[in-house]
């Protein structure tokens, strides 16, 4: 008997301790969502990431925040620019060049020290100020071209800070998104340990240091990295934005840059999403019951025309026949499973900055060959252009068969297209170069992708006549009063709802004039195990990780 | 023996020189814009102009190739234009993960090709040369990324007994001999070693066969030498010649497969090229042909080296 009850005894001890064990377990089970990204490295880590904005998305905006940020909430609406780090900006009335930004009050960076107007001044420096010690010229190539016209910052109180540009410009607090508050006092905490010969090789040391273990503002922290093989995020609990604590405990990057390899990693289970899968696997990974996402982003697969002297293109009836000649919906559910969204401009209707263009951009075939024929043209003199294309890329698509589809379909249109098909690296380089460089070796038309987040990126860079070779993109020399008196407007209306009209009426009239051929939007597509949940993928190049859930 | 070693290494000199201006050159040579890690497309000329200068490509190529050279010879090959990081450090890295799968494909494919190729020259002409020859035509033949693609169809996305990409679990920074690293070796392995299995039975076979048909051998059995003796005259006579011919595939291999590394996401050298193309990271590009290179020059010399060791005609020759 009395053994009996020691035997009972020691069960029910045993099964008490057992159950208190798993019970704080089962419930602090470490959530993991693995993704495998189309990078072939971990972007820079260190504030200002390289490899475009998948730099941005991976190592930007999970580490670390900006003055202003995305709004990443609706799959529905547009993106448009939030608060980030600044509660509020103004610019002054009696000079336009000048800026005031509110900082968010009670936020830390990761290592504990505080977020403040210094913090700011110091990033500002960091790519600016080529005698600042934290200047660092790797960071600037990513960062000053994306905020053009910014000249300095400085200190107003610890919580406000003062921003200058060279010229009155508007869209300061959209190009800001990519500048990302590293913490100056991890940075100095380097700098300090950091043996090196002089200043600059201090500098670099200490860079080189804090890219391995960072501190941004962001929602998650570096918790640790291995070059080219993986970034492991963990989820940062005191982030400002309760809204935006991530519910999934750690994140993994892993850099996949073969589209098989990422598709075969996700259906083996070794990771939970991965993006842009192989496309002829999507029908596969749906019957598996895995989930795919894609929407519309702001990107545009364009030609850009030359519009030098003796341009096929400098008739605006081309112009508008190789716009009617392409059907796009076949092209979709043809050669690109769906993974594209038919442009009909630079901005989509919904767009702030769609405006109200009065030429439509459709498939009319017929309508096209009229254009064509009132141009002189017809099935017996057809119309011979060139196009510099690359038969890859980032953010190209599938530029030769897609390139191909175009030659097919202008043919019908009295379109002679002659494409000269070049490495990826020499075809951006021969960019800058523009239409009158031999580079772009008798070509009136160049096939490069770009993306479409701010007003200087999908707009003024192309459309301002200032902007021609050498100075940037307008690739095609285009000089057109109208556009520079527009971007001139846009730039100098300050008021945000008047600023979004002024770009609006720009982009109307860049399509009124046929300005490109307007091809496609790339949609970002990704595919992900069915254990992830709660995602919503914005009409962004980025995507909000705090938001998403992993069931177990 | 030691003059032999000092007149290869002499040698060596100036065949190392002329890869690093080889691989100095090609780099420079090639359209498009050294600083496009860096400099979105949109840069301004004073932008250009200003990384230009910080990164020295504005000065004449001979005095970048000789600050270059200067710099490689105290192991310096610069920093990383797109990650900042020392190349040498990333070099290092990626090519001990090349090694360690090089040394994984090389011990399947090597053990393989010999087994193969001897037993494919002691039965030539028999259906088991012809099977063995299959396989190594096959080994050869099909290509090897396509071979990695379906062992992963079939091992890690229909099974799920082995990992379809990386070099280790989540949370190990560094490469371990046991199972939880060994199980993501498996399939690159495998892959990497059909070409060495190949070319390695197809060679034995070849030496085989031919040795078996000399004279001395008929001589060695007629004086009654059993056969096992007579199968150590058989290799004593392949190896150098097997022995040159593995060494070059190991070299190869060391130099990483861009393909294999790229479809598996090994982070090796092959991958690290990749990287290094598609970002069009020069000092990068340029450290890791460099060591790549100097691997293969090393390699061959080791082989040299053991040819003369093993047989003495070559070092008269």
């Amino acid at each position: 008997m009395l053994m009996k009850k020691t035997t009972r005894a020691a069960l029910v001890a045993v099964l008490a301790l057992t159950t208190a064990a798993a019970w704080p377990r089962a419930v602090s089970a470490e959530t993991v969502l693995r993704i495998g990204m189309t990078a072939a490295d971990i972007p820079r880590t260190l504030g200002q990431p390289d490899q475009g904005f998948e730099g941005n998305r991976f190592t930007g905006l999970t580490m670390y925040d900006a003055l202003t940020g995305w709004d990443l909430s609706s799959a529905e609406k547009a993106s448009v620019v939030i608060p980030g780090l600044a509660t509020e900006w103004k610019v002054d009335d009696a000079d336009k060049t000048k800026w005031t930004f509110k900082l968010r009050p009670g936020v830390t960076f990761h290592d504990g020290s505080p977020f403040n107007a210094d913090a700011v001044v110091w990033n500002v420096d960091k790519v600016l100020k080529q005698d600042a010690p934290q200047f660092d010229a790797s960071q600037v190539g990513v960062t000053a071209s994306r905020m053009p016209t910014l000249a300095s910052a400085k200190k107003i109180d610890d919580m406000t800070v003062e921003l200058t540009t060279k010229e009155p410009d508007s869209f300061l607090p959209i190009n800001l998104t990519n500048l990302f508050m590293a913490s100056p006092a991890k940075w100095q905490h380097f700098y300090d340990k950091a043996e090196g010969a002089d200043a600059k090789a201090k500098s670099q040391a200490a860079w080189t240091a804090f890219a391995k273990d960072a501190a941004g503002t962001g929602p998650w922290k570096m918790a640790s990295f291995t070059p080219r093989e993986r970034l492991e995020l963990v989820k940062n609990a005191n982030y400002w934005d309760k809204a935006r604590v991530p519910k999934v405990d750690k994140m993994v990057l892993l850099p996949m840059p073969e589209a098989n390899a990422r598709t075969a990693a996700l259906l083996s289970g070794q990771v939970d999403w991965v993006e842009a899968p192989a496309p002829d696997a999507l029908p596969e990974l749906k019957q598996r019951g895995f989930k795919l996402y894609a929407n519309e982003q702001p990107h545009v697969w364009p030609w850009q025309f030359s519009r030098v002297e003796g341009s096929p293109w400098n008739d605006i009836r081309v112009r508008k026949a190789a716009n009617l000649c392409i059907d796009r919906e076949g092209l979709k559910d043809g050669l690109l499973a769906g993974l594209m969204v038919p442009a009909t401009g630079t901005f989509e209707p919904g767009h702030p900055w769609r405006g109200k263009p009065t030429f439509e951009i459709k498939y009319d075939k017929a309508a096209a060959q009229k254009l064509m024929q009132e141009a002189g043209f017809g099935p017996n003199k057809k119309l011979t252009v060139k196009t510099q294309t690359s038969a890859s890329g980032s953010g190209q698509m599938q530029p030769l068969a897609m390139n191909e589809y175009l030659q097919q379909a202008l043919a019908e249109c009295y379109f002679d297209v002659k494409l000269d098909v070049i490495e990826w690296n020499t075809l951006f380089t021969n960019w800058r170069r523009g239409a009158k460089d031999p580079s772009a070796n008798g070509s009136n038309a160049t096939n490069v992708t770009y993306a479409a987040m701010d007003p200087f990126f999908a707009l003024v860079r192309f459309l301002q006549s200032g902007m021609a070779p050498p100075v940037s993109n307008n690739w095609g020399f285009i000089n057109n009063p109208k556009f520079d008196e527009l971007v001139k407007k846009a730039r100098q209306t300050f008021d945000p709802a008047a600023r979004d009209a002024a770009l609006a009426e720009l982009h109307a009239a860049s399509v009124d004039d046929a300005a490109f051929l307007y091809v496609a939007h790339d949609v970002g597509p990704r595919a992900m195990s069915p254990k992830v949940t709660g995602v919503v993928q914005p009409k962004s190049w980025f995507i909000d990780f705090s938001l998403v859930s992993m069931k177990e | 023996m030691l003059a032999y070693i000092a007149r290869r290494i002499v040698y060596v000199i100036p065949i190392v020189i002329s890869v690093a201006l080889v691989c100095f050159l090609l780099v420079h040579i090639t359209p498009g814009d050294p600083l496009v890690a860096v400099l979105p497309a949109d840069a301004s000329q004073e932008l250009a102009a200003q990384l230009r200068t910080a990164y020295g490509f504005d000065r004449p190529l001979p005095v970048q190739f000789g600050l270059w050279l200067l710099r490689a010879l105290h192991g310096d090959l610069g920093n990383s234009i797109a990650t900042g990081r020392p190349v040498l450090a990333e070099v290092m890295r990626a090519v001990s993960n090349t090694v360690t799968l090089a040394i994984a494909a090389a011990i399947i494919g090597f053990t393989m090709g010999i087994l193969l190729g001897l037993i494919a020259g002691y039965f030539r002409e028999t259906w088991i040369d012809k099977l063995a020859t299959s396989f190594a035509i096959a080994g050869v033949s099909v290509p090897h990324y396509w071979l990695g693609m379906v062992l992963v169809i079939i091992f890690s996305v229909q099974l799920n007994w082995l990992p379809a990409v990386g070099a280790g679990p989540n949370g190990s920074n560094s490469w371990a001999w046991d199972w939880a690293h060994l199980k993501y070796l498996v399939l690159p392995a495998i892959t990497t070693s059909v070409i060495p299995m190949g070319i390695v039975t197809r060679t034995v076979r070849a030496l085989t066969g031919d040795i078996l048909s000399q004279d001395f051998v008929e001589a060695l059995r007629a004086k009654g030498l059993h056969e096992r003796g007579v199968f150590r005259h058989v290799i004593k006579n392949a190896a150098p010649t097997a022995l040159a011919v593995m060494g070059l595939q190991l070299g190869y291999m060391l130099g990483g497969s861009i393909l294999i590394e790229t479809v598996f996401s090994w982070p090796g050298s092959g991958f690290l090229l990749n990287s290094a193309i598609f970002q069009r990271d020069l000092p990068l590009l340029q450290g890791t042909i460099l060591v790549l290179a100097l691997f293969f020059v090393f390699l061959n010399l080791m082989v040299d080296i053991a040819q003369a060791a093993i047989d003495p005609r070559i070092k008269r020759g």
